[in-house]
């Protein structure tokens, strides 16, 4: 028995360590970069930094908010007709939503943009139909759009995995006791699927605040994002410190975001729905 | 067994797959343009599908893809298993709840800054070595390898919570080593796990940009990397029309995947019904 144990508690050490090796001191590097100079010497100089751009990040949780509040109203409603469908319609659906997920990011965006273009689909309709044109490319809206637009399904998939559990003898039975429809949404419906409304905004929320791909390619020049401006430290303007600063706080920034999102929703012990 | 849908139900359904699939839809039909044109329609051709049969790099970047995404989950699905199998034998609460919330680093964390995390570690090894473009396959690889890992422990570890522990128990006291009541007895009954695991690294491996971007060296470059370089300047639709063929390509694949789905469900159920009846 006791060698037992010993073997099974063994057989997690490559794990462990490569865990601590490649989870754990990467984060450190991250603190010790924020810390010191290009020369390796303590400074407070980069953190001390940050406060120029408040402005961006706070644009940029709050662009995050809106696509993730945004995808929260459109995904609920679909994901509760597909729950409550039956099996086969469910199984298509779900294809159907998956399908553009497993597209890639960039590729998404990039077609999301020929058609939002000044001299894109959109506006060469209207100009068939003598319509005004509509400038859309290169602002807030358009970004906004396409965070909704390539992460709406992680909203999708968790909110319809937890309604599809949800037993419909709850709903009847509150109908029998009187309950109207949006008793019955407000009262069962609602608290039921909070668990994946937890998991789903969590889905959207974080890589929409942290997205630098999507502001590149719909926001144009006009505007930044916080991950666009660590993307430059890195890639471009070889400051790897400011950058490291950065990314500290915007860590920081989510995890409180989540904290005070679990406080609405409850905690849920399993991390949320794995789809 | 259920209600059907209402005309107001489907017209939402509509509603939203045509957002999901109006860019996508432009896109495949744009990669048969007869100009280089990515908004006016002048023709039908598949000159862009042939070019792209000509463009090596982005053969070659496929290639990579598909080697880092096959290596990566494998070691990912391996490493992850024996994890998963060592975390739920772990008895001391503290220990099990802090290896959880390392394993759920990854999963929390934004792409970018796990990718500029690792990237750290690798610039700062690489400096100490004095390795130069220290950058590449090898790094991607254990970038890929490591936000993999919570996906797979996160999908063998409810399956080892189901199984009974008298089983590979029993398997013992009948005469099993250790060794083989893990693979007569925990094996089988943790594979659907393990399995959507895998599944589930090799598809997000293949499909990673962001972490990629971060980790990647010049003398590797996956189809995500190439893509973004490609998108970076003018698009031609050669980018559309490998942008269909990957479309088509999961679309298949999904299909396929449904149908044996479908089919297992059915076997599962007449070989319920005859053994129903033959009692």
């Amino acid at each position: 028995m006791k060698q037992k144990s010993l073997s099974q508690k063994l057989i997690a050490s490559p794990y462990l360590l490569w865990a601590a090796i490649f989870i754990i001191v990467p984060l450190v590097f991250v603190v010790y970069y924020s810390l010191v100079d290009a020369n390796g010497a303590f400074t407070l100089e980069y953190v001390s930094q940050i406060g120029k751009y408040k402005d961006i990040m706070l644009n940029s949780i709050w662009l995050g908010f809106v696509a993730t509040v945004i995808s929260l109203i459109l995904a609920y409603p679909l994901a509760f007709i597909m729950a409550r469908s039956n099996l086969n319609v469910q199984r298509t659906m779900m294809m159907l939503v998956m399908l553009p997920m497993w597209m890639n990011l960039l590729i998404r965006t990039y077609s999301l943009m020929i058609l939002l273009q000044d001299t894109g689909i959109i506006n060469s309709a209207l100009s068939i139909l003598h319509l005004p044109n509509v400038h859309m490319i290169n602002t807030q809206g358009a970004v906004v759009l396409g965070m909704i637009y390539n992460y709406i399904p992680y909203m999708i998939l968790p909110l319809y995995s937890i309604m599809s559990k949800i037993d419909n003898g709850l709903i009847e039975a509150a109908e029998d006791l009187g309950a109207n429809k949006l008793t019955v949404l407000r009262k069962v419906i609602l608290p039921l699927s909070m668990p994946g409304i937890a998991s789903g905004f969590t889905m959207v929320f974080v890589p929409s605040v942290s997205t630098f791909y999507i502001s590149k390619k719909l926001g144009g020049n006009a505007f930044a994002l916080i991950g666009d401006v660590i993307e430059m430290q890195f890639k471009s303007s070889n400051n790897y410190n400011l950058g490291a600063a950065l990314s500290l706080v915007l860590m920081f920034l989510i995890l409180i975001c989540m904290a005070v999102m679990n406080r609405f929703t409850g905690d849920d012990d399993d991390g949320g729905v794995l789809i | 067994m259920k209600r059907k849908m209402s005309p107001l139900s489907k017209l939402y359904v509509a509603f939203i797959m045509l957002f999901l699939y109006a860019p996508i839809v432009v896109m495949i039909i744009f990669s048969f343009n007869a100009s280089a044109s990515t908004s006016v329609m002048t023709g039908f051709s598949t000159r862009w599908y042939e070019s792209l049969l000509h463009d090596e790099a982005t053969i070659k970047s496929l290639y990579n893809t598909l080697i880092l995404a096959v290596s990566s989950s494998l070691c990912a699905t391996v490493m992850g298993t024996a994890a998963a199998v060592g975390i739920n034998a772990m008895r001391n609460k503290w220990a099990k709840r802090a290896t959880m919330s390392v394993t759920n680093i990854p999963m929390m964390n934004p792409e970018i800054v796990t990718g500029i995390s690792m990237m750290l570690l690798f610039v700062f090894v690489a400096k100490m070595l004095g390795v130069v473009d220290a950058l590449g396959f090898w790094t991607m690889l254990i970038a890929h390898i490591t936000f993999n890992l919570p996906y797979v422990i996160l999908s063998v570890l409810p399956k080892l919570r189901q199984l009974d522990p008298h089983l590979p128990e029993a398997a013992m006291d009948l005469g099993c080593t250790p060794l083989q009541a893990f693979f007569k007895v925990t094996l089988p009954s943790i594979s659907t796990g393990i399995i959507s695991g895998l599944m589930m690294s090799f598809t997000l491996s293949l499909d990673d940009f962001v972490i990629s971007y971060f980790t990647q060296g010049p003398s590797f470059e996956t189809l995500p990397i190439r893509i973004f370089s490609m998108t970076k300047k003018r698009v031609t639709p050669d980018m559309y029309a490998l942008s269909t063929l990957i479309f088509v390509a999961i679309l298949l694949l999904l299909i396929l995947l449904n149908v044996s789905q479908v089919r297992g469900e059915k076997r599962m159920r007449n070989k319920l019904n005859k053994e129903a009846k033959a009692e």
